[in-house]
């Protein structure tokens, strides 16, 4: 059975980041796993402009962010497999795909970094009421036939959830001639960015309905037409209030999950929260040698931090491999205080820290005017003032070597007041 | 008079508050945390112009389309008729990642570029 030094599951902005910084660090003997026909993940169906402002300080759109990252592993000469399958890993790291040409192959991998990215939750996840007619689809698989394979889902569309995609979705569809009928959101609050509300919806005069949810699809073969309702602050649906829109097309855009079958096949912890592997300061999981990263183990906002944290995780594969990370020693707990859903990473053992610790989270609601305070052993530690927190923005904070000196237990953030 | 708007330069999203004199020419721009957000308010309500994103359809290539962009922003009202114009048109592979598409696209000084290579 042939042995990797290190194998990166997943060929998307995380995989190829952590690929190459793990080739930076001196690992020469990787392997990338992409179960599509090519590299680049998600960013290629994702054609609209903007990534890219942190890492390239420029704007660029997906398949030109992917493609610079794509032509570094070329010349790098990192190995990579296409239609590569991943059907199972093990703990103790062997890996089983299939491939078009070479079948099935049994590998093992001395270190390994998760970076399958995630998944889209569907009209199931929610248990929408009515029929179940064609025409139904998620965000991204549409923005895939739309942008990739020369599909157009519908002419006539209503668009569920207010998340990026879907925003995006409904700027596309409309400049490519659909007409978007609106957009409903059950929270009373959008959980896309301002920028995309303003530049997807309102530039189109395309309607926003907050505190809304689809209470009804109707069509026997097709989908002829949706309902929605207004919903009160429990989110229940209010009799009455009912808007009937008729249409073929119904895209749900209602959240992400990460896509961890692999990861619980190898007895990879998961988080409650983000349903991701727990991690440590090192992007380590509980399995000694396989590391997270990317949307796999937090979904994230913005590419730039999914390429930075990919990075973070091949130096460390490339440390463990050289055997220079510390398995053993006193442990930090993150805990999310009030108002912060959660932290990563979750665990911190401060002797491998080299310059300082990156903490990403996500806030639980939205808030003005507020400070993000962090506590050592229940002590405050410092305070970092912020003109608004929304739970559709990652949030960080950076955490210096003195600060987490002398910590015994666990450093806590938190939503609090400002004085 | 005083207006407001979302900046769409970046991410963030600066809540802009403009004051207008009488003749509703622009006198201060507030809210914006960097001098892109000024410009941008300024050209908001002037001449609002926006890149545009879209895909082309291919031939001999591993995907039906490919997706190109303006090479700088073009004026709000024009996006119809350029997304008009890049429904007629059809490139051969291979393409590579800044090769022009459509050169001076409805007239506007502004190129239709390839936003990826594509074998």
């Amino acid at each position: 059975m042939r042995t990797y030094d290190l194998v990166v599951i997943g060929g998307g902005s995380a995989g190829l980041a952590a690929a190459l910084a793990a080739n930076d660090s001196g690992v020469k003997d990787i392997l990338i796993l992409e179960r599509d026909k090519e590299l680049g993940g998600i960013l290629q169906q994702c054609i609209h402009n903007g990534f890219g402002l942190h890492t390239f300080k420029e704007e660029l759109a997906g398949p030109a962010y992917a493609e610079r990252y794509i032509d570094l592993i070329k010349k790098q000469e990192v190995e990579y497999k296409l239609n590569a399958m991943v059907t199972h890993l093990s703990d103790d790291k062997e890996i089983e795909y299939v491939t078009p040409t070479e079948g099935y192959v049994h590998i093992k991998a001395k270190a390994v970094i998760l970076a399958m990215g995630c998944r889209e939750r569907t009209r199931g996840a929610i248990a929408v009421p009515g029929f179940r007619p064609a025409g139904i689809w998620t965000a991204g698989t549409a923005q895939r036939y739309l942008n990739m394979e020369g599909y157009m889902v519908g002419k006539r569309v209503f668009i569920l959830g207010s998340g990026d995609i879907g925003l995006i979705m409904a700027r596309r569809m409309t400049l490519e001639g659909a007409d978007v009928l609106g957009v409903a959101e059950i929270m009373p609050y959008s959980n896309g960015l301002p920028r995309n509300i303003k530049q997807c919806l309102d530039d189109f005069d395309i309607p926003l309905f907050l505190s809304h949810t689809i209470s009804r699809i109707e069509g026997r073969n097709r989908v002829n037409q949706v309902t929605i309702k207004q919903v009160d602050e429990k989110m229940k649906p209010i009799d009455g209030t009912e808007k009937v829109f008729d249409v073929d097309t119904v895209l749900f855009s209602v959240g992400l999950i990460p896509e961890n079958a692999l990861s619980e096949e190898a007895h990879v912890t998961l988080h409650h929260r983000t349903k991701g592997p727990i991690v440590n300061e090192s992007y380590q999981t509980n399995v000694k040698g396989i590391f997270a990263c990317g949307n796999v183990l937090h979904v994230h906002d913005l590419v730039d931090w999914v390429s930075l944290e990919g990075a973070k995780a091949g130096k460390s594969a490339a440390r463990f491999l050289k055997d220079e990370l510390h398995q053993e020693g006193r442990t930090i707990e993150m805990v999310a205080g009030d108002g912060i859903g959660y932290i990563v990473p979750h665990i911190v053992n401060p002797d491998n820290i080299t310059v300082a610790l990156e903490c990403m989270f996500r806030v639980t609601r939205a808030v003005k005017n507020v400070a993000l305070a962090v506590y050592r052993d229940g002590e405050l530690l410092k305070t970092v003032k912020k003109v608004h927190l929304a739970p559709a923005e990652m949030e960080r904070i950076m955490l210096s070597k003195d600060d987490l000196k002398g910590c015994q237990s666990n450093i806590k953030i938190q939503i609090s007041e400002v004085k | 008079m005083q207006k407001e708007m979302v900046c769409i330069v970046c991410p963030i999203g600066c809540n802009l508050k403009i004051n207008l004199d009488e003749n509703m020419a622009i006198c201060e721009v507030s809210g914006n945390t960097c001098p892109r957000g000024d410009a941008y308010a300024r050209k908001e309500l002037t001449n609002p112009t926006r890149m545009l994103t879209s895909t082309v359809k291919i031939e001999g290539a591993q995907y039906e389309r490919l997706p190109v962009i303006t090479s700088s922003d073009i004026p709000k009202p024009m996006m119809k008729a350029v997304m008009q114009q890049l429904r007629h048109v059809v490139v051969q592979a291979p393409i590579n990642n800044r090769d022009v598409v459509v050169k001076n696209v409805c007239g506007l000084n502004v190129d239709i570029i390839a936003s990826r290579t594509m074998k």
